[in-house]
């Protein structure tokens, strides 16, 4: 008998609200339906009514964790409109500040996906190194999130000398952890059994689907933003699309290859930040360092334009029209999981209740976290609260690792 | 289909051109030094017109499988604008080019088919500008809204900047309203 199993809007696999409808059959899932827009702002409507100074402290706050990549990509957007130049040091700090975050970002997913399976243990751990990030930017920026650091044709804050060995050590820091990072999440076998060929996106469907970031390369579309379209001082650089078979020979496309993926590009990372610091050229950080005279000369620009950056979760991607006035004409903000949000139907189809979890969250998708899942059997309605949904998942753990240890 | 060789910018124009002659219009390349080592990023803009935007669509499709990023819209008076931003030729440093393809039609005809059955991915940007500019996406395999709650007013689109634009009433005193 079929039932229906609707997740969400609040649920803990999530970090933002979003709903998801399961057709279940008896233990796996027929078909899903997706519904978000539980927290639609209209950040765009209450952009298009703000200069585009402002905005640049609307679209930090699209997303709290990748809250350098909506700037950076809006910048982009309106100087490729505005045909504003961006000094090359401006360009460097710019790529570092990103690639600081992917590692934060990367770290903090790791945390979610153990604490997913049930390693709660895990996930403190991991969320203990995280700090030391966090601990970076907040000395560049003065923040641990929402940075402040990008404007329309610069930077707001240099990178000084002395600045330089805190950066440095803080690397060689996380260094000595990758090879810990993945002993743990690659090599620990129950990890693998819950992990391995479950929640699969075949490389032809992220094409079709239109899927971005470690979503599409864990599938083995070799699609990096950094790479294809490479921006900043990322166009001075080597960046390869990272996929699993870099590390294993192959692509299976499932959730533990999510994981290979961003272990590896944390040290890639790691590498553009150390590359960046030592060939940052020298020289001004703004190319108008006087606010009023750019959106004067904003204010004159007339123009449209794209600017698309890499986050941690894939292509962040904006559109700016200006045309004259105050106010761009148009701002069209869009984030990577609204790319990667039809991605989940064929990874959730076919899989357990007690995988759902894992998968929804193998995407890291940005939205967010919860209470409660209601159960309808027939007219009998089941309350499965966060809790129990997270105990489903952490005694599926338990039971493969008692079958590990007969 | 192997046509690399024929994916460059100013190339894709003269592909496009070549099949649909003027109805091609406004086709640019832009092309951006970037970083130290000053290397180029290219672009391609155009418009079409509605009766042959699903065929350039499908003569896209033939040239390579894209990537959509988005659709994104402008109210120009008028009429609407869509714009298709479409990448191809992903995987090397520096070889992608983003296209992008921008479609206009007027305000008492808002119709545009949809591509959902050759680019399945389509479906979640259809859907928003069915909610956000009022424009019937024709044969979408889902009409549903998307971001807006079901009990958003009728007739009334946020992106839209004439008297179908969100209500100042909407904005507002609120509490007046939803007494």
């Amino acid at each position: 008998m079929k039932y229906t199993l609707p997740i969400g809007p609040i649920h803990p696999a999530l970090k933002e609200p979003i709903l998801f409808e399961f057709e279940i059959e008896g233990e796996k899932i027929a078909n899903v339906d997706i519904k978000p827009g539980h927290n639609h702002r209209g950040i765009e409507w209450t952009g298009m009514r703000r200069n585009p100074v402002q905005i640049i402290y609307l679209a930090e706050r699209i997303c709290g964790i990748c809250s350098a990549s909506h700037p950076f990509a809006f910048c982009m957007a309106v100087e490729n409109a505005g045909n504003i130049p961006v000094p090359d040091r401006a360009q460097y700090i710019r790529t570092i500040i990103a690639e600081l975050e992917r590692i934060h970002s990367h770290i903090l997913w790791a945390g979610v996906a153990a604490h997913e399976l049930g390693f709660d243990s895990l996930l403190y751990l991991t969320w203990r190194v995280r700090e030391k990030v966090l601990d970076i930017l907040e000395y560049l920026t003065g923040n641990r999130i929402n940075y402040a650091m990008y404007m329309i044709g610069g930077i707001r804050r240099d990178i000084t000398d002395e600045q330089v060995p805190k950066i440095k050590e803080a690397l060689n820091y996380y260094k000595g952890l990758l090879e810990k990072l993945g002993n743990i999440f690659l090599k620990d076998p129950t990890i693998r059994m819950r992990t391995r060929n479950v929640g699969v996106l075949t490389k032809e469907e992220a094409l079709k689907l239109c899927a971005v970031g470690p979503t599409a390369r864990a599938s083995g579309v070799k699609k990096d933003v950094r790479q294809d379209y490479a921006y900043a001082a990322y166009a001075d650089l080597d960046v390869m699309a990272i996929t699993p078979d870099m590390l294993t020979g192959k692509v299976i496309g499932d959730v533990y290859d999510r994981i290979i993926v961003r272990l590896l590009e944390l040290k890639q990372s790691i590498e553009i930040i150390e590359e960046c610091l030592k060939n940052m050229p020298s020289g001004e950080i703004m190319s108008e360092p006087k606010i009023p005279k750019l959106l004067i000369n904003l204010k004159k620009a007339v123009g449209e334009g794209i600017g698309r950056h890499e986050a941690p979760r894939g292509e962040v991607f904006h559109y700016v029209k200006l045309d004259g006035k105050e106010t761009p004409y148009t701002w069209k903000a869009r984030a990577p999981t609204y790319n990667n949000l039809l991605s989940w139907v064929p990874m959730l189809v076919g899989e357990q209740i007690a995988d759902i979890p894992i998968v929804a969250a193998s995407t890291d998708p940005c939205i967010s976290c919860t209470d409660r899942v209601a159960v309808i059997r027939g007219s009998k309605k089941n309350i499965l609260t966060k809790e129990k949904l997270h105990k489903l998942s952490v005694e599926k753990t338990a039971e493969f690792t008692r079958r590990l240890m007969k | 289909m192997n046509k690399k060789s024929e994916i460059i910018p100013e190339g894709i124009v003269e592909y496009f051109k070549k099949k649909f002659g003027d109805k091609i219009i406004d086709s640019r390349v832009e092309k951006r030094k970037i970083g130290v080592k000053k290397n180029e990023q290219k672009m391609v803009w155009f418009r079409v017109e509605r009766n042959i935007f699903k065929d350039a669509v499908k003569h896209l499709l033939e040239l390579q499988f894209p990537h959509l990023s988005v659709v994104s819209g402008n109210d120009v008076g008028e009429n609407i604008e869509l714009i298709y931003h479409f990448t191809l030729n992903h995987g090397e440093h520096l070889k992608e080019i983003p296209v992008n393809i921008s479609v206009e039609m007027p305000k008492n005809d808002l119709k545009i088919p949809s591509i959902c059955d050759i680019i399945p991915g389509a479906l979640i940007t259809e859907r928003e500008k069915q909610e956000m500019l009022g424009v019937k996406v024709e044969n979408i395999p889902d009409s549903r809204k998307m971001f807006l709650p079901d009990d958003f007013p009728e007739n009334v689109y946020p992106w839209r900047k004439d008297e179908k634009g969100i209500p100042e009433k909407m904005v507002k005193k609120l509490w007046e309203e939803k007494k």
